[in-house]
């Protein structure tokens, strides 16, 4: 279908609206940061800034909440781009606080729930007064109702019911010392825009999102990998499937789906046709109650 | 493919959750795991029926209560156009989450109960609709199956609206009968209705026409940001940062900057993916001029002989959406494109009651949730149009100084 005369496609108009947002951050707050974690998203959200500051440097720190629990691909990832781009990375250590004592793991393993202390933690020493994320709305229904310019007490809180009203394109960045502003340009974009920009900007992700074969085993209904984070138990078979990964996240809780998808193109035929959300079809921090995102949001999480 | 904002206001009783429920699950956009949770949580709360409001009340204290008091966004796509739809509570006392949705769509969904007709929640929605100029508005005449389809009483519907809309400013009024819970015109043309001779509401989502909803004839380029490298390779760049909020802006254009008033040309245009020629809205470019002239963050790029007035004093009609009562006399920070300012209340003429459009002049404060018109007075010349010819230089919000909460949300009125 062609454009017509003067009218930017939806992808175009999501890009604009994005680079205006970024550019608001870095215009408006004094010490932002970008979190990068290697995943689809934030992969997309470090483009729209190199865009928008061309031919200038990205402005601002990357910063990545190392779980220490983390897929070798997505760090090589995260290494590269960092070289390629000039960035100046910023890691939060999971595992540092861990051995700090700082923060405990939780009985099963998983680490997602203790990155949130690290994050308040890093960004209280790096005094980040906005952290920009990748995060969407159509992930999760707290999420549908976060704004774009996400305020956050000095203890990294959110609070639901008493959030800013945000209207046109002006975005509320003030806050007082402590305070900070959590930052989602990508808040409009859905799963499948965000696979079309990947493609129609030519854009390089981790190697795990394409269909592969690896030893997986089966828990909670989901396809885990079977590696030193995530450990099969007695009675579960370990076998070889072709698989790819929704999302990236810790080891130790995202699973893979099952797919043939080895292209970009095949990738944006099974997302357009698929009937589970990405991340109740992989994610397992999601699935411990109705409002478990919210909760989390609450505390400082993403 | 283009994008499509519309804003959908109303309350549960009038078949708002079930409409959008339908024009989600019609266009396969909610997915096997959420519509379990939704049936999960209905039963668990001993509901008969599954209920879909559940699925965009996000926030536990609306489930809980089984209330929206929040917008929620939510999106679709067909073959033809991708859609964000901010869906706002329909009640008085969220007239702000309206305002707010209402702000950056391009048409509106206005839903009236069949058996009810025009209600004092129809006429508010109408009017903000008007006051925040959204280009189209639907009149989705609902629970037509509980009327008999009668063709009498939606004709009689529109009538009652359109003396109403009458005394509004809304350019493109449609009106549709439908039954959002039987499925009739939401999706396919109802075959209970032969008498109705338009399309079905997605239909008409799909095809409305919004290319020429775009202001393209007066450039205004509000610039947010200087790139200037520090790399040796690009030490010479100097760009203004932005994003078009009207007008066609094209390379070799001859440009007045305000408030500096210096003319230059456009030297180059710099988009995501490369050079341009032109830049339109709502374009995220980065415009070269020929010459060296001192601008900053705030000002804006223009073209001569077509430019918005420096004023220090605005009049506007402003939402108030704090607790604490904007008052005469009270100073407020100003967000205006991307210069930040400090305003002073100088009057209060009047209160615009939203549902009878009634104007009471015996007010001296704005309280929550309720619309007036305001005379300001800034630290610094704001650069602004009217904003019925331009949705983003005519626009401001009002933030407290000491709590830095957004309190108030601004169209500018030139007369």
């Amino acid at each position: 279908m062609t454009q017509p005369a003067h009218m930017l496609s939806q992808l175009d108009a999501l890009e604009a609206e994005g680079i205006h947002i970024v550019r608001e951050v870095v215009a408006q707050m004094e010490r932002p940061a970008l979190l990068f974690s290697g995943g689809k998203d934030s992969i997309c959200l470090l483009h729209l800034a190199i865009k928008a500051f061309a031919p200038a440097a990205v402005p601002m720190p990357v910063v990545h909440i190392d779980t220490g629990q983390n897929f070798p691909e997505v760090l090589e990832y995260r290494d590269r781009i960092v070289e390629k781009y000039g960035l100046n990375l910023v890691v939060g250590s999971v595992q540092d606080a861990i051995d700090a004592g700082t923060v405990r793991e939780e009985p099963n393993g998983s680490r997602n729930r203790i990155q949130t202390p690290v994050l308040l933690d890093t960004i209280e020493k790096n005094r980040f007064d906005a952290c920009m994320g990748g995060a969407r709305r159509d992930e999760e229904k707290a999420r549908a109702k976060e704004r774009v310019f996400s305020f956050r007490d000095d203890f990294g809180q959110w609070d639901p019911r008493n959030q800013r009203p945000e209207l046109w394109n002006l975005y509320n960045g003030k806050v007082h010392p402590g305070e900070s502003i959590r930052v989602f340009p990508l808040s409009n974009w859905t799963e499948l825009d965000i696979w079309d920009y990947i493609r129609s900007r030519d854009i390089e992700v981790p190697s795990i999102y394409y269909a592969h074969d690896r030893e997986v085993f089966l828990r909670d209904g989901m396809w885990m990998a079977a590696n030193e984070f995530a450990v099969p138990g007695d009675g579960d078979e370990v076998v070889t499937k072709k698989v790819r990964y929704r999302t990236v996240g810790d080891a130790t809780l995202t699973a893979a789906v099952e797919s043939e998808a080895d292209t970009i193109d095949k990738i944006i035929e099974e997302t357009a046709a698929t009937r589970l959300t990405e991340r109740g079809a992989t994610r397992g921090d999601d699935r411990v109650s109705e409002a478990a995102m919210e909760d989390r949001k609450k505390e400082g999480y993403f | 493919m283009d994008l499509l904002r519309f804003a959908t206001a109303g309350s549960v009783d009038d078949g708002k959750s079930t409409l959008i429920g339908r024009l989600l699950f019609d266009s396969k956009t909610i997915f096997e795991d959420q519509l379990e949770a939704v049936e999960l949580a209905s039963k668990s709360r001993g509901n008969e029926y599954t209920d879909l409001s559940l699925l965009t009340d996000g926030l536990r204290a609306e489930r809980e209560q089984g209330i929206t008091i929040d917008v929620a966004y939510r999106y679709f796509a067909t073959p033809r156009r991708k859609f964000i739809i901010a869906d706002t509570p329909g009640h008085q006392q969220y007239t702000r989450n309206m305002v707010t949705g209402a702000s950056t769509a391009d048409l509106a969904i206005i839903l009236v109960d069949a058996r009810k007709g025009m209600t004092e929640q129809s006429r508010r929605h109408a009017t903000i609709a008007s006051l925040l100029r959204v280009p189209h508005v639907v009149l989705a005449v609902n629970k037509m199956d509980l009327v008999d389809w009668s063709e009498e009483r939606f004709n009689e519907i529109y009538e009652e609206f359109s003396l109403f809309s009458s005394k509004l400013d809304i350019p493109d009024l449609t009106a549709i009968p439908l039954s959002a819970l039987e499925g009739d015109n939401v999706v396919e043309r109802s075959e209970n209705m032969p008498w109705y001779g338009g399309s079905s509401l997605l239909y008409h989502l799909e095809h409305v026409h919004i290319a020429s909803d775009k202001n393209l004839q007066d450039v205004r380029f509000p610039v947010q940001f200087v790139i200037r490298p520090q790399q040796s390779n690009a030490r010479d760049y100097r760009g203004f940062a932005g994003q078009v909020a009207s007008g066609i802006l094209k390379v070799g254009d001859e440009v007045l900057a305000l408030p500096s008033g210096l003319t230059t040309k456009v030297a180059a245009i710099d988009g995501p993916s490369g050079p341009l020629d032109e830049a339109f809205p709502a374009m995220s470019v980065t415009v070269r001029l020929e010459d060296e002239i001192d601008i900053s963050r705030g000002d804006i790029i223009c073209r001569v002989g077509n430019h918005p007035e420096p004023t220090q004093d605005v009049e506007a009609m402003v939402c108030w959406m704090d607790q604490d009562a904007l008052t005469v006399g009270r100073k407020l920070g100003i967000f205006h494109t991307s210069r930040m300012a400090r305003a002073m209340v100088k009057d209060i003429p009047y209160e615009l009651n939203v549902n009878t459009l009634h104007r009471d002049s015996e007010i001296n404060q704005l309280n929550l949730n309720s619309i007036g018109r305001v005379k300001l007075r800034v630290t610094t010349p704001l650069l602004v149009d009217d904003y019925d010819h331009n949705r983003t230089t005519g626009s401001f919000i009002l933030i407290d100084e000491a709590t830095n909460r957004t309190v108030g949300a601004g169209v500018i009125r030139d007369s």
